[in-house]
């Protein structure tokens, strides 16, 4: 089987795993890594949504082999080491402040998304807007969307 | 046969005076506590008979007053365990999925035993058959039904505590206070309820009566508490049944037949797809045809891949207007004749919706030699236990059922379909399988909310309305989840008149009241046939609710614009229930109601009683063209709910800000059930088979403003909250919309029959293939 080699979460992974698999199912099945979730496996519902080298993605939806050595994932499990010091990352303290997840199954996408969309914005050089807010995809199947809308104004400005 | 009253409730609940109860310390090692769970268990009081209409059977003795009846038999206990540290656990027989009971739970023993509330450990329970019928997680009774027995325990695990303490520090009980898991005497010695618990344990078991805390002494009941699992929910650490490791578990899915539970005949490439990259197995299983292997996706490729012989559904070749004909053919007549300009009426269709969760359908079976282990987010788990044991044709004592936190459920989990299916498939493989649905599996051949009618007919006579009648028939629901057999055992139990009817009646009778003085009043529901079989229904959180307020309240704004009155004074003036005209008041306050709005835009609203309380929705909805043709790709977009306002009265709220929560999700699911989210029947089968092809609440469709009250209520009991807040949404947004456009809707969702706004999938295969593109969307 061919081996793969990338990087998760700030360390160096090899696996042994088809080149075809998409990569939800190498993190979750072949690593153990459940923070991203199946909700559709056709980049709709967006529960997977993690980071590419900083940049939102749906595991989901890449195979293995599209991606190299130097490629940074960065899933749930790992956004709290994105920035200093030992504690959660602002978006997930904020997630707290606003107590928004109910069952909880969208929520590590939801924040992955929303972290993605402030870096977004930051590098157009603005502030989020209701339309951002509004085309963000991801499905809560508890209905939280208001409460996240308020928790990603509140740690957008906390990071 | 008569009604219990609280005060009258058997001796053998537990009961001794307005606040003594008893429980039990339990003998053996450590300090374990107990309550029957069916302390404090007495159905409601009848109440004095409102007149001029004659009271409903909900008035009286509701579905609640039911479920929480059906504990009374109950033998089992309920336990909590102090441990060295001090800490009380507890597992609780209900399933959190989403709504809350685990951080509200939490909360009720953290304050009856003077413990900070992290010390406190809520697992969920597996299921425990001694309990009969008291491990069913529906109609938003969990903590109705709890309420009472589990703080019973945690007073009498205080209770033990001080005793043990007393001795140990040589003083009287009565001079001992608690306070965050210490006890203290009047000299300042104090013992940590870790030392006190190793003193309090007792060699065998004795009762023990106890008081419970006034209310004016808690401190963390009825204040806002976030929830205790959220740092694992936003940390990817919350473990779901897809997440749990269990050895040899492989994932498996199912290939499924193109038409409604059609079933395989014959796979053909049996060979060829075992195979296939990383799987292991290929069976043919009742629901379809099961594949297992190394990871998910060559599932999916497998399922793809297979070549399969079916038979035909259960609805071959019919759609959604045929199952229309069965009902209107099975409509019950009104009573009252249709006279000219003195009738008001309204002829209502709703259409079958998914009640799929995010989570999909989901399960871990280990089935071996003469026994089966099931891990799963399962509602009914003795219900699953039994029909797992059923399917493999062994003795319910064989099979264990662990449950698992759900990631939603919305009614779904009452069933345990993939708890079945994956014993099927563990045994037919000989080996554990970690089984998931395709998310299009689910609303294609998953649970959906039974296609229903209603007409409603009201009269008025000299300014005053002197009828209201409504026909409700739907598509039969099925009951088959344990409540049913909670209805069967119990039906001696039921006020007189409802023992002969069948069980969706019964719900339907228990549940569904006109809280309004409109003469004479008659509900009634009929469904257009016997054969749960054919469909799979359930609840779609709620069953008859929401349709049967939506269409009752956009006929109250008829009733008012005919007598030229304002809909909030004339609802007021109309309304039994002083609970549901405070709530209406206060959200007619909060939302501005009546205040100016542009053409095209309105606000609506609406009320709803159940659960032991009320609810009001207030909405402000833009159906102006631009706002309505907005563009979202691969979405419904449509009418924009500007602005909500939801005020509830849930009795006593023990965690305001969880109620909070829940109406927000409740809103969604009304707004959804209203304006967007249905499932299309055509030619045997559902068309929906993804996120995108239902439109249930996204972000473009959430309200710009939303805002709850949770209002101090009268009553010192807690109501039911899960499902509260979805009625008298999916109401006031139909109410708006019918304002804004000029036009009552009269089928829901509204865009039912607007042209489909996606393309199909295929049928054969029967889920989608994952993209392989997903770097060119990285954002």
């Amino acid at each position: 089987m061919p081996k793969h080699t990338f990087q998760l979460n700030g360390e160096t992974v090899t696996v042994d795993v088809e080149d075809d698999v998409r990569i939800l199912w190498v993190l979750r099945d072949v690593l153990g890594v459940t923070g991203p979730k199946y909700g559709c496996g056709i980049n709709v519902c967006k529960a997977c949504t993690s980071h590419i080298n900083g940049k939102a993605f749906n595991p989901c939806s890449v195979p293995i082999d599209a991606i190299g050595a130097d490629d940074e994932i960065t899933t749930i499990e790992g956004l709290a080491d994105t920035v200093p010091g030992d504690g959660l990352h602002p978006m997930q303290e904020a997630w707290l402040e606003h107590d928004v997840a109910q069952c909880g199954y969208c929520q590590p996408g939801q924040i992955m998304a929303a972290v993605a969309l402030v870096h977004r914005v930051r590098q157009e050089g603005r502030a989020i807007t209701e339309d951002d807010l509004d085309a963000i995809r991801n499905v809560c199947r508890c209905g939280t969307y208001s409460r996240i809308r308020q928790a990603i104004k509140a740690g957008a400005e906390a990071m | 046969m008569s009604l219990h009253s609280r005060d009258t409730v058997p001796e053998r609940s537990g009961r001794l005076s307005r606040r003594s109860f008893v429980g039990y310390v339990l003998g053996g090692a450590g300090l374990v506590v107990a309550a029957d769970l069916a302390l404090g268990a007495g159905p409601a009081q009848a109440k004095g008979l409102p007149i001029p209409s004659l009271p409903q059977i909900p008035e009286i003795y509701d579905l609640n007053d039911f479920l929480t009846h059906c504990t009374l038999p109950t033998s089992g206990l309920i336990a909590i365990h102090i441990d060295e540290r001090g800490d009380a656990h507890f597992a609780l027989p209900r399933m959190e999925v989403g709504q809350g009971i685990t951080t509200s739970t939490a909360m009720l023993i953290a304050d009856e035993l003077d413990l900070p509330l992290d010390r406190v450990h809520v697992t969920l329970a597996p299921a425990r058959p001694e309990l009969l019928f008291n491990q069913l997680t529906g109609g938003s009774n969990t903590t109705i039904s709890t309420y009472t027995p589990i703080r019973v325990a945690a007073a009498v695990a205080r209770k033990a505590l001080l005793d043990a303490a007393a001795i140990q520090l040589g003083a009287l009980v009565s001079t001992l206070v608690t306070k965050r898991g210490v006890i203290s005497d009047l000299l300042g010695n104090t013992l940590s309820y870790g030392d006190a618990a190793a003193l309090a344990a007792s060699p065998e078991t004795r009762e023990v009566k106890v008081r419970l805390k006034p209310v004016a002494d808690r401190t963390i009941v009825g204040t806002p508490q976030r929830r205790l699992d959220a740092l694992d929910a936003v940390t990817g650490r919350k473990r779901f049944a897809m997440d749990l490791d269990i050895p040899g578990a492989l994932p498996t899915m199912v290939c499924r037949a193109p038409d409604l539970n059609g079933t395989a005949k014959e796979v053909r490439n049996q060979a060829a797809v075992e195979a296939m990259p990383g799987v292991t197995h290929v069976a043919i299983i009742p629901t379809g045809v099961a594949v297992r292997a190394r990871t998910f996706g060559q599932c999916i490729d497998a399922v793809r891949a297979l070549d399969v012989a079916w038979n035909a559904g259960t609805v071959p070749g019919r759609s959604a207007d045929d199952i229309l004909r069965e009902l209107r053919r099975a409509e019950l007549p009104l009573a009252v004749p249709k006279l000219g300009a003195t009738t008001v009426e309204g002829d209502f269709v709703f259409h079958f919706r998914s009640g799929s969760a995010l989570e999909p359908n989901c399960a871990v079976a280990d089935v071996r030699d003469g026994s089966a282990t099931i891990w799963g987010g399962l509602k009914s788990p003795i219900d699953a236990q039994s029909k797992v044991a059923k399917a493999l044709k062994l003795p319910q004592k064989a099979v264990t059922v662990n449950v698992v936190q759900g990631g939603g459920s919305f009614g779904r989990k009452l069933f345990s379909d993939a708890a079945i299916e994956a014993a099927h498939a563990s045994r037919a493989f000989g080996a554990p399988v970690k089984l998931m649905w395709h998310r299009a599996d689910e609303p294609r051949q998953g649970r959906v909310h039974p296609m229903a009618t209603s007409r409603v007919r009201a009269t008025i006579l000299l300014g005053s309305v002197a009828t209201f009648e409504q026909r409700h028939t739907s598509v039969s629901t099925d009951f088959t989840h344990g409540l049913g057999e909670r209805l069967t055992a119990e039906v001696a139990a039921l006020p007189t008149g409802l023992a002969n009817l069948g069980f969706s009646e019964t719900i339907f009778t228990l549940t569904q009241e006109v809280p309004y003085d409109f003469g004479v009043v008659t509900q009634l529901l009929n469904e257009s046939n016997l054969d749960f079989d054919r469909f799979n229904t359930s609840s779609v959180r709620n069953i008859y609710s929401p349709d049967v307020r939506c269409a009752n309240e956009l006929i109250v704004d008829q009733l008012a614009k005919k007598l030229k009155e304002d809909p909030v004074e004339f609802r007021l003036r109309h309304l039994k229930s002083p609970v549901v005209k405070r709530v209406l008041r206060r959200a007619a306050e909060l939302g501005e109601w009546g205040r100016a709005m542009p053409a095209g835009t309105a606000q609506g609203i609406a009320i709803h009683k159940e659960y032991k309380g009320a609810t009001a929705v207030l909405v402000e909805i833009d159906c102006r063209p631009g706002t309505v043709g907005r563009k979202v790709r691969d979405a419904v977009t449509g009418p924009r709910v500007t602005k909500a306002t939801v005020v509830i009265d849930c009795g006593l709220a023990v965690n305001p800000l969880g109620v909070q929560a829940q109406m927000m999700g409740g809103f969604s699911d009304g707004m959804a059930q209203a304006l967007s989210y249905g499932n299309h029947l055509v030619d045997g089968h559902f068309l929906e088979a993804s996120w995108d092809n239902s439109a249930y609440t996204r972000q473009w469709n959430a309200p710009l403003e939303f805002h709850c009250e949770v209002m101090d209520g009268d009553s010192t009991e807690p109501g039911g909250v899960g499902e509260a807040g979805v009625a008298a949404s999916m109401a006031a947004v139909a109410c708006a919309y019918a304002r804004a456009t000029g036009t009552m809707p009269t089928e829901f969702p509204v865009n039912f029959r607007a042209p489909l706004h996606f393309e199909p999938k295929p049928f054969v295969p029967s889920v989608p293939e994952s993209p392989t593109n997903g770097l060119d969307h990285v954002s």
